[in-house]
């Protein structure tokens, strides 16, 4: 038996799911500041402790959850909040393609269930390891790869909510360039390796300077978004 | 909790998980065009610029936007680890807002 459903039937699923445990505990220590920044701001944008926790436990998506913040503190609509978080996550439906043609799931509802966990991240970990041996295709491993993360996620979310009415007002106020700062530090070692990704980025932040005055700042960030990958296409080169 | 806002999580787990689901619920082969695949790459860079800017400066005061900025620029280009990266920022933020 060589493929991984074998696993499923004979393996070992405890050993394989506390493997995962250990091998997503990288991926959990560096969410926990980032999920705690991200508590502490969406108080900052008026969202309650519960509904700020909700949002981490239903959409487990960093960057969209920050995207989402960002335009409720420019006050923009839900529904273009809710479009920008598709296109933002729109990335996933490749991933996932990645991440499902590694681990062997035995049927379609331990897809649907590991997918719910899919982000940078835990992608990242999932389909490049080094070396792969039969358990890291084991869907029990990705659970508990995806498993840590998330809860790692979930409190520190709750962590920054809750922390943030002790956090003084004069700090909490540039946590706000933290999250720019976090945008930043995920881009600019793309752009530095790219020329592509430096003209998408580069495009895009000038039609969103030119839109942004004529209509509501949450749909010129959309169709920025939208023109700035579409003029991209005019590299042959892939990205990675 | 505000139904406006509960909406709006409501919405977006829609939409995070249907992307992610879909290729696990489809054929074991299925393949997006290379073209689109190429754009869905693209997204999260386009989306990043236009998130930083030119939000980052319509702060109360645009020049600590500045400062907090650049130095995210530099030190990520140094290639600092996320976590630093954001810690130098708000640093250099609050620093440059105690003269303002």
């Amino acid at each position: 038996m060589q493929d991984g459903r074998s696993n499923y039937h004979t393996g070992q699923p405890f050993k394989q799911f506390s493997k995962g445990v250990r091998t997503g505990l990288p991926v959990a220590i560096g969410y926990m500041p980032i999920a705690t920044a991200f508590g502490a701001l969406a108080i900052k944008a008026n969202l309650s402790p519960q509904e700020t926790v909700l949002m981490s436990a239903c959409v487990f998506a960093g960057a969209s959850q920050f995207m989402a913040i960002t335009m409720m503190l420019q006050s923009a609509d839900g529904i273009q909040i809710v479009i920008a978080t598709l296109f933002i996550n729109l990335r996933h439906l490749v991933m996932s393609m990645a991440v499902h043609h590694v681990v062997q799931s035995p049927n379609r509802l331990w897809r649907a269930l590991l997918s719910f966990g899919i982000t940078d991240e835990t992608f990242a970990l999932l389909t490049l390891q080094k070396t792969r041996t039969k358990t890291d295709s084991s869907p029990f491993f990705a659970a508990g790869l995806i498993g840590i993360a998330y809860s790692s996620w979930v409190a520190g979310t709750a962590f920054g909510s809750l922390g943030s009415r002790i956090i003084p007002l004069s700090i909490s106020a540039a946590m706000t360039i933290g999250l720019y700062a976090m945008f930043i530090g995920l881009v600019m070692p793309h752009v530095r390796r790219s020329v592509r990704v430096a003209c998408i980025t580069g495009i895009s932040m000038t039609l969103n300077t030119v839109l942004a005055p004529m209509m509501d700042s949450g749909w010129a960030i959309v169709i920025s978004t939208i023109l700035g990958a579409s003029f991209g296409l005019l590299w042959k080169e892939t990205a990675m | 909790m505000n139904s406006t806002t509960i909406s709006i999580i409501v919405g977006m787990m829609l939409v995070t998980y249907i992307p992610r689901v879909l290729p696990g619920l489809l054929s074991d082969h299925y393949r997006l065009p290379k073209a689109v695949e190429r754009w869905l790459q693209n997204i999260p860079y386009a989306a990043l610029g236009a998130l930083i800017f030119p939000g980052i400066i319509q702060g109360d005061t645009p020049i600590v936007g500045v400062v907090g900025g650049l130095t995210a620029v530099i030190l990520s280009l140094m290639e600092w680890h996320l976590v630093l990266v954001m810690a130098a920022s708000i640093l250099a933020a609050l620093f440059t807002s105690w003269f303002m």
